[in-house]
């Protein structure tokens, strides 16, 4: 395990929609590749959150963050100065090396992307929401194509999409799979520890079970 | 006194977070069993609101490819290892620990009596440490369920069977509701408990066991602070293990000691003959 252990002030949340944007100092960690992820002490909680880094302006780290529960609003709670605990940057990332890339994404999976559209320098992007409520987080990436429930990503996928670099529910990563097989997919699982320890985030592929934590997040399937 | 500190079986991989077991006195590996095991369905675990649920269900490459494959890594990292291994029978445990005996890089064996989620050998404790014993001459330590009326008379009886020291305590079982759908939180349903809820029930067990018998404990449960480990120690622990820490804080084991040395303890070089030498 390579990643650092620091605790990290909170400089602010900032709502967008339904979400909240946690920036954090960045202290001595490394940012890291897009798709990788840190675990972030969740006051209060017993164990910490797996969360792929948001964007990573000079001197910050900055998630996105759906508080769907204890852990995640205890999060979006921190006040300035308040510090957490926080590891990484752990898992596999996004492979960048890629000619044509599309970034596709659905609800929060939208995380990962504006760090990875920065290390790419740029690309297109579609991205999928469940109400216009959800979908005003596309803000954080100008210029993406947009579509709302009952509309879904697949539907803007072109023939010939490219390199497609995805996140997002497990149904829609699987539609995403169906299309375009070489995708490099982000998937989430809840996990205990994030470095190999517990054994508690496998997905199952090809029949065994795998830790997304050290062989994840990112998964593609063989060209 | 800063005891020897281990890991809990199942909460370190030692070939992921080398980094980690440095840290160590000793290196625990999860639970090896005779045949390679895929392990439970996710959802594996759950946060509660003062523990963890898991249901991991024993996931390991079976003792074959251990021996071949991860043991020679292991002894690569320095730290003495204690496998942890467990069966479905007397005789998985008899087998286990022939395979292991004529291992020179493993320093104990430790008996997982008690997982509480795969199927149990219907053999008591005292018979599979009977089988266990049987097979070899290294250190065996018994890790028991806190899931028992009177943990102390397993103690007596492992004892009794041969038992070089105590693990205590296992997982007790628990299970929790995903509210919306109105099911258990892990796929398995019920799983175990683990984390600060386990520390008073796994305290009570050493404490009634160091009075039963005088085998050294590796005293478990909840331990997240240097007050944890001398509450272990003043139970009768000589040396501790962590667990659900381990997820939250992989350094925890630093941080301990100098918890407790800013507390005042010894180190355990500094107090000869305090800890029995099988113990690391």
């Amino acid at each position: 395990m390579n990643a650092r252990r620091e605790q990290l002030r909170a400089i602010g949340v900032e709502q967008i929609g339904p979400y909240a944007l946690l920036r954090l100092e960045r202290g001595e960690l490394d940012p890291g590749v897009p798709g990788q992820f840190f675990m972030l002490e969740a006051p209060g909680r017993v164990l910490p959150r797996p969360m792929s880094l948001c964007r990573a302006p000079h001197g910050e780290l900055q998630f996105l963050i759906d508080p769907i529960g204890p852990g995640t609003r205890a999060l979006c709670s921190l006040a300035p100065r308040d510090a957490i605990h926080v590891l990484g940057p752990l898992g596999n990332g996004f492979d960048l090396n890629v000619r044509r890339p599309l970034l596709v994404a659905g609800g929060i999976g939208i995380a990962p992307m504006p760090y990875l559209d920065e290390a790419l320098g740029g690309a297109s992007a579609i991205l999928g929401f469940r109400s216009d409520h959800h979908a005003a987080v596309a803000e954080l990436l100008p210029g993406a194509s947009v579509v709302v429930e009952p509309r879904f990503v697949t539907e803007l996928l072109p023939d010939d999409p490219g390199d497609v670099l995805a996140c997002g529910p497990e149904p829609m990563l699987e539609a995403v799979r169906a299309r375009v097989p070489t995708a490099q997919l982000a998937w989430e699982a809840p996990m205990a520890c994030g470095y190999g320890a517990c054994y508690g985030c496998v997905v199952e592929r090809d029949g065994r079970y795998m830790r997304l934590c050290v062989e994840g997040p990112v998964l593609q399937d063989a060209a | 006194m800063i005891p020897p500190i281990l890991n809990a079986s199942g909460c370190l991989d030692a070939l992921t977070a080398p980094s980690v077991v440095e840290r160590l006195d000793a290196f625990v590996t999860k639970t090896v069993t005779p045949l390679p095991r895929e392990g439970n369905p996710p959802p594996r675990i759950a946060e509660t609101e003062s523990g963890m649920l898991n249901s991991i269900g024993l996931q390991n490459p079976g003792i074959d490819a251990f021996v071949s494959d991860n043991l020679p890594r292991l002894a690569t990292l320095g730290v003495p290892v204690w496998v942890s291994i467990g069966g479905f029978s007397a005789n998985d445990y008899a087998l286990l620990c022939a395979r292991l005996d004529d291992c020179a890089d493993v320093t104990t064996i430790e008996l997982n009596l008690s997982c509480p989620n795969v199927e149990e050998a219907p053999e008591t404790a005292a018979e599979l440490v009977a089988a266990a014993r049987g097979a070899t001459g290294k250190p065996l330590y018994a890790k028991l369920s806190p899931a028992t009326w009177d943990v102390a008379e397993s103690a007596r009886a492992v004892a009794a069977e041969g038992a070089d020291g105590l693990s205590l305590v296992n997982t007790i079982r628990g299970l929790g509701f995903e509210h919306t759908r109105r099911q258990p939180v892990l796929a398995r349903g019920a799983g175990g408990y683990s984390g600060p809820a386990l520390r008073p029930i796994a305290l009570a067990c050493v404490y009634a066991c160091a009075e039963a018998v005088e085998l050294p404990i590796v005293g478990m449960g909840g331990i997240a602070s240097g007050r944890d480990v001398e509450d272990f120690l003043s139970a009768g622990a000589s040396s501790v293990a962590l667990g659900t820490i381990l997820f939250s804080d992989p350094w925890a084991p630093d941080r301990l000691r100098s918890e407790l040395e800013a507390a005042g303890a010894p180190r355990a070089e500094d107090v000869a003959g305090q800890v029995p030498e099988s113990v690391v």
